[in-house]
Formats: C-alpha cells, structure tokens, sequence
C-alpha cells in the first residue's frame, strides 16, 4: 500500500505558490473542499486561477477568497448568487471565462486522462466557440476544446483510506472525481479517514492514484444554499 | 392567458411514459408537480442525480443531496447519484429524452438565448448550451412577451445565444407552437386567447392553418 495520509490541511498544501491554478470540487456549496479553501485564505496566495463551476457565496466557498482579491481569473459555468463577484466582474478586477458546464468536467477529465482536446457541440454558433477550431462529423457541427492545465486539484469526498481511495455521497459527488488526477498533485479532504482495508474495493468511486495527498478535514458546515422543504400533512 | 404554473400543466402533457427528463430553473422545475401518476417518469438533475423525488419535509434537507438549481431533494426508489463527467454523457449522449428550459429569447428557427444580457446580466450557461447543443427534444418554457411587453418569438434573437437551431417546442402564457421550417407554427391558444393576441405578441412569422384549437389542461 501507498501511503497517501498527510497530518493536516497546511501539509496538504505545501507547495501552494502566487499565480498557480487551481481546480476545486463542488457544486454550489455542495461538496467543495472547505478545508482547504480555508487554508488558501490562511496563506494569502495572491493572483490564483480557480477552475470550479461556480463562485461561492458572498461570505462561504470561493466567496472567501473573492473577498481578500486573492482570486484573479475564475473559470466556471455559472456565477450567480455572489454579488462580490458581480462587482469584480463588472469592474475587470476579475477576469471571467464562462465554460458550458459540461465542457468543464469533461476538460478536467481529457487532463485527467491524457486527450489534449475532444470535441463537443455544446456552444457551436455561440460566443463560447469563437476563436476555436469548429469541425463538423456526421452532418453535426463541433467546437474543439482543450484540456485544462493546473497546479492542484482540492477536492473533497465523504469517505477516504490512507491509500487515497475515495467515495462520495449523494450530489456532493459532482466535479470532484473528474478532477481527481486532473493537476500535478491532488489533495483529497475527507469527512471520514479510515485505514487502508476499511472500505469495500467494490464500492470505490476513485482509487487512490488519482490522490497525492489525504487527510482528515474537520469542522465542516455544509451550508445550504436554498433550503426548500414541503410540510407534513 | 396562463400563469407560470399553467405553462407547466400543459408542458406536462408533452411527458411520456418512460422518459428521462431533465428540467431547467424556474417554470420547467413546476412541470414535476402536474405529471400524470400512472406513468413512469425519473428526473435527471445535471449536478448528478437521476430519479429526483419532491422536497424533504422539513428537519431532513441534506445538505449533499441538491439540484441544479441548489435546492435540497429528496431521491426515489431505483435513483442514482453520479458525478458531473457521467451526468453531462447522459445530455451529450442523448440518453435524456426531454429537456425543458426557460429562455429570454427564441428565433423562429429554433435559436435559443438565456444566458447573458450585455452590460447587465452574466451569470453563466451552466449546462444550458450542453443542454440544447445536443437533446433531440427541447420544448422552451417561458412567457411570451418581456417585462417590457416586447415579443420574446423573434425572427431572430437579439441576446447572445446559448444555441442554434434547437428549440422544437415553445409553451407560452399564450400558445402552443412547433418551430418549423417556415417559421413558428401555431398549435393551440391558450383559454381565452384569440389568435389575434397571439399575433401581436409573435414578432417572427407566425404560420396559422387551420382550426387552432385551445388548450387542454
């Protein structure tokens, strides 16, 4: 067995300079690595690209970061819901590159698995594909997009062993098993750390090559972005 | 003329037993409320989710089991949970069977915007462009004129477009119409709606043949 555990969240991000970029789980708040998002306010890295779907809220998730201007360039498919962001947006402190969000994962997969580019229809004719080789198969038109390129992968999964093994659960899965080996070095945060053996093989979601670094996060708060309920009758 | 939850009565027809459907943010997500009991339907969500059940009661929301649109849900039995890679090879691949979504804007040769208003509003495609770049079938959802009382049916769309030649379905506060060749084709009114209205409404060319019958809902 490959040992894969680190102490704490500062070792996971040893290494962590100015201007990298970075890839981060989650969708909404849902499954983003709070640990090391802490820990990215915590260093003051300045002038990071973040590759993850959306922005955060004003005061959690990457919203943290917006606020400190650590954030330079975020590419994400949608980014409403932070009117920090607007504001940075709209006053070109941010740069901002909008990806269809199934361009997104699967940019993170072709880095994960060795394509440099692949084609996809999702936003031929529109201002997403301008400036990029269009192709056309089988009577349908195609825009080439190119695998990402990034420093860390953080992502966060509910269960892990020392190996680097991870699962997940419910929709808190999202983008973080297509980023998982998609940068130089990946740090998984997990609710649970558990011995190599504990976990079913049969019931990985990713094995443990894809993660460089493991360690058990702590104090999450899994905020909620819209709390809907239905009453009982 | 229908309200918001009309629409989605109405578009509900559209789903079939069997279907995999996907629903956008705002009007489509009602449409779940008004499908037919005796039919087998499971919703996929793009975060990575198909068989979406209704809301939690209140004191079971769970904060890792949302929709797209970051509302806690709840799953049925048979759903399943995938990751965002898997999610949008269900949408390109064309596994899903219908796809309802909002829009600003629709062209009358099926050219869709809802994404973007220059110098006002950017908030992101999200998985709208995958969305539309690749369903078969995609029926719009929206009102069919702005807040301004400016028809939204245009002979071509005036917004950034999310994408080209793709809506084949438009259901509006007004009508039911089908983007055809020639145009947009008009199916049904809504109650109470002469097609007249529908004309002043409709800026692209609107083809009426026939009896139009009104909606029934």
């Amino acid at each position: 067995m490959i040992q894969k555990t680190v102490d704490d969240v500062s070792e996971a991000l040893q290494g962590v300079e100015d201007g990298m970029t970075f890839m981060l789980g989650g969708f909404g708040l849902c499954g983003i690595p709070e640990n090391a998002i802490a820990e990215l306010v915590h260093l003051e890295v300045k002038d990071i690209t973040c590759i993850s779907n959306n922005a955060g809220v004003d005061d959690f998730g990457l919203g943290l970061l917006l606020q400190k201007r650590q954030i330079k360039k975020m590419i994400s498919s949608y980014v409403g819901e932070n009117d920090e962001f607007e504001r940075q947006m709209l006053s070109g402190e941010l740069e901002v590159e909008l990806t269809p969000q199934g361009t997104l994962a699967e940019k993170c997969r072709a880095a994960k698995a060795g394509f440099p580019a692949f084609y996809t229809p999702a936003g031929y004719g529109t201002e997403v594909a301008e400036g990029k080789e269009t192709r056309e198969f089988n009577g349908k038109m195609y825009v080439l997009e190119h695998a990402f390129k990034a420093d860390y992968a953080f992502v966060k999964a509910w269960k892990g062993d020392e190996a680097g093994n991870l699962i997940f659960k419910g929709t808190a899965r999202n983008f973080n098993p297509c980023m998982c080996g998609a940068a130089k070095i990946t740090v998984a945060e997990v609710e649970e750390l558990v011995p190599a053996g504990e976990l079913n093989p049969n019931e990985i979601h990713i094995p443990g090559i894809f993660v460089q670094r493991i360690f058990q996060g702590k104090n999450y708060e899994k905020r909620i972005e819209q709390r809907t309920v239905r009453q009982k009758i | 003329m229908l309200d918001k939850n009309g629409i989605a009565k109405r578009i509900a027809k559209e789903v079939k037993d069997g279907y995999y459907v996907n629903l956008g943010i705002g009007i489509p997500t009602l449409v779940a409320n008004f499908v037919r009991d005796d039919i087998s339907v499971e919703f996929q969500s793009e975060n990575g989710v198909l068989g979406m059940g209704p809301f939690p009661y209140e004191g079971e929301e769970d904060a890792d089991i949302i929709n797209a649109g970051k509302q806690t849900i709840t799953t049925l039995p048979g759903a399943s949970f995938f990751d965002s890679v898997t999610s949008f090879g269900m949408i390109r691949g064309q596994h899903v069977d219908l796809t309802i979504l909002g829009a600003m804007e629709v062209s009358e040769n099926g050219d869709i915007a809802n994404w973007k208003i220059p110098g006002k509003m950017v908030k992101g495609m999200g998985g709208a462009m995958d969305l539309v770049a690749s369903a078969e079938n995609i029926i719009v959802a929206m009102m069919h004129t702005n807040r301004e009382g400016e028809s939204k049916l245009l002979r071509k769309c005036t917004l950034p477009l999310t994408g080209v030649g793709c809506v084949k379905k438009i259901v509006t506060n007004l009508a039911v119409l089908e983007v055809t060749p020639e145009g947009f084709r008009l199916l049904e009114r809504a109650p109470g709606i002469s097609i007249d209205e529908i004309k002043k409404a409709t800026e692209g060319t609107l083809i009426v043949r026939g009896d139009i019958p009104e909606m029934a809902i």
